[in-house]
């Protein structure tokens, strides 16, 4: 069966500190780690560029929101146009000649420098506000991108990334796109598991808590919310400009719209807030359950011969994202995260249940 | 300047501002007693124009029995959701229950066209086609008619907030303990609110089905409403009113002065940008009440 514990106990507080205290966690982590290093060579074409990698970027990006839904308590709706802000500022660099790491970086200050100004509007009020003013914030950006023949190149354009490099690599071919997506990802992922570590997250926990008791002891609500939305959105842009460099190939200004800040809350929430591991599972459901059901439609269409309008498999995911939504929060708020741990936690001292810390 | 296209944008404005009102109307009534803001409702909007559409397109019931029927079934609709999935939200982090009413609304969203078709539909209500002129203005029939109808519903609930269930749901947006001592049934007072938000919203969704056609495209008469609501300082009527008599107009001056010079699409972002700045400059709106939180 599973790695079998009596409890969990430690003898020195280093051991209980870190990222993953169990043996069984650290070791599926590097397992995980070198399969994911190793996906170019085990898995076919199709797998890797049409279901890894999205899933990398996608994961990526609902970590960024994660920092903010989760870690600080703050809503965000609009988090879709925070990501196309990040993909438009970087690729325009890029096509002026700025090498990618720059252009990446500079997205990423993009959408923060502008995610801050909503998010300074917002916060004056919260709670509900804040979802509309983000929403707000959602439509706002998409006009300006799409109306600005300066960003978008013109009504109906798409703009094409041009050949870039990575760190002296050229990002041709999909193993190289993959390990760009998979480089930016393991970074994004290692500071969400240590930032709850550090003030800064504990400030943001005060927060997300209660913002008056945390402002009673002494936390700086207002300067910590900023800092909040400052930091996801910069990660949302760098987000934009790997999924622009690495997946998309060539931008237009549909591929940001409503849609995908709403299915990017939907795998926070269902992959569950506050969590890392989450954001995963969440971002893996969202993404592939739609496709997932929509074959199984067709499969029992075709085997069972009923009627089944393409009314109805278009809009499948839509269903799906509110459905998922509405269910984790009445059912599991903390989401897959909380299942899986739930698992975890009973197998891992199976069949002594009483040694459960 | 040309004051005759001003006055017809100005008219014709203030009528769709009422019909945007109408939707707003369902918005304040739950934020009045559950304290929350109904996500939803564009999709309330929509699932009322095709209830109604359902009722009678292919059940063939006529239209005056069709919208009085929609409007029973949607009000049931909206107690059972609040029933069944907002009442256990309560204790919960407020960010919860926002996301949860975004769930129905993205379900809804998918549900109904998936289900019934996603082709605009048309629903007859007996409105003549033809414009109206007034003197030389060329006003919309539908629009008129619509936004009288709207001014009506929403002074109807100006009305309704004096009587007894009225005088409860004020009780209640006050400060929900103490009613429950007295002896308020809250929880009560709180599904009939949803069921009056639901049934206001099937109104807004059938003027607007009649005008444009029933499809989804009826849940983004949201962002609109959220507008008018936030303008308004979400727990007044009276500032539905007005504020959607300034969205209307704003929104149909912008359509007709600034869509030439960059190229359309201004409709769809005057909402966004006037809760942006009643954010900026007046974040409980024009008669909104300060909330006072105590710790």
């Amino acid at each position: 069966m599973f790695y079998r514990r009596a409890g969990i106990r430690f003898t020195r507080y280093r051991d209980e500190r870190q990222i993953w205290p169990l043996p069984l966690d650290r070791r599926l982590m590097l397992l995980v780690l070198l399969l994911a290093l190793a996906a170019p060579y085990l898995l076919d074409r199709l797998y890797l560029v049409g279901y890894l990698l999205p899933w990398l970027i996608w994961a990526t990006a609902a970590l960024g929101l994660n920092l903010l839904m989760g870690t600080a308590g703050q809503v965000h709706l609009g988090y879709g146009a925070v990501i196309g802000m990040g993909a438009y500022g970087s690729v325009h660099l890029v096509r002026a000649g700025a090498p990618l790491e720059l252009a990446m970086l500079a997205g990423g200050l993009i959408s923060a420098a502008v995610g801050i100004v909503f998010g300074a509007a917002a916060l004056r009020v919260k709670g509900l506000y804040l979802a509309m003013a983000t929403l707000a914030m959602q439509y706002i950006v998409d006009f300006v991108i799409s109306h600005v023949p300066f960003i978008s190149g013109g009504s109906q354009a798409t703009i094409t990334v041009p050949p870039v490099r990575f760190l002296g690599i050229p990002i041709v071919g999909d193993a190289a796109v993959y390990y760009m997506a998979l480089g930016v990802c393991i970074v994004v992922t290692l500071f969400m598991l240590n930032v709850r570590r550090t003030a800064f997250g504990r400030a943001l926990a005060a927060v997300r808590e209660k913002d008056y008791a945390a402002e009673v002891i002494g936390v700086d609500t207002f300067r910590f919310k900023l800092l909040a939305f400052w930091v996801s959105s910069f990660i949302g842009g760098v987000v934009g400009s790997v999924l622009a460099v690495c997946y998309l190939r060539s931008i237009s200004p549909d591929q940001f719209h409503i849609e995908l800040s709403i299915q990017l809350v939907a795998m926070v929430i269902v992959g569950g807030m506050g969590s890392v591991l989450g954001s995963f599972f969440g971002a893996a459901l969202i993404l592939f359950a739609p496709i997932v059901l929509n074959n199984l439609i067709g499969f029992m269409a075709d085997s069972m011969d009923m009627q089944i309008s393409t009314d109805l498999r278009a809009h499948v995911p839509l269903m799906l994202y509110g459905g998922l939504i509405v269910g984790f929060l009445l059912w599991e708020p903390l989401g897959l995260a909380k299942i899986y741990n739930n698992m975890r936690n009973y197998f891992l001292v199976w069949p002594f249940r009483h040694a459960q810390r | 300047m040309d004051w005759l296209l001003l006055a017809e944008l100005g008219i014709n404005g203030i009528f769709v501002g009422l019909m945007y009102g109408l939707v707003a109307l369902g918005i304040v009534l739950i934020y009045k007693t559950s304290g929350l803001a109904n996500l939803a409702q564009g999709a309330l909007a929509m699932t009322g124009a095709y209830a109604a559409w359902a009722i009678s397109v292919p059940l063939g019931l006529p239209i005056w029995l069709a919208i009085p029927l929609a409007l029973v079934a949607m009000f049931c609709f909206g107690a059972i959701t609040e029933r069944l999935a907002l009442r256990r939200m309560i204790g919960q982090p407020v960010i919860m229950a926002i996301m949860l009413t975004l769930g129905i609304e993205i379900m809804l969203r998918g549900l109904l066209p998936g289900f019934a078709g996603a082709a605009v539909k048309r629903l007859d209500i007996g409105i003549p086609v033809t414009p109206l002129f007034v003197g030389d203005l060329l006003l919309n029939r539908a629009t008129l008619i619509g936004g009288t109808v709207s001014f009506a519903m929403i002074l109807l609930s100006l009305l309704l907030f004096n009587s007894r269930l009225g005088v409860v749901m004020r009780a209640v947006s006050d400060d929900q303990t103490a009613s429950w001592a007295v002896g308020i049934r809250v929880e009560r007072a709180i599904a009939i609110s949803w069921g009056l938000a639901a049934a206001s919203a099937t109104v807004a969704g059938v003027i607007w089905g009649a005008t444009q056609g029933v499809d989804w495209s009826l849940s983004l008469l949201l962002i609109k409403a959220l507008a008018i609501a936030i303008l308004g300082g979400l727990d007044s009527i009276p500032g539905v009113l007005i504020a959607g008599v300034i969205v209307g107009v704003a929104e149909s001056v912008a359509t007709g002065i600034l869509d030439p010079l960059v190229g359309g699409g201004t409709r769809d972002i005057v909402a966004s940008v006037i809760i942006l700045l009643t954010l900026l400059l007046k974040p409980h709106g024009l008669f909104g009440r300060e909330h006072i939180e105590r710790i």
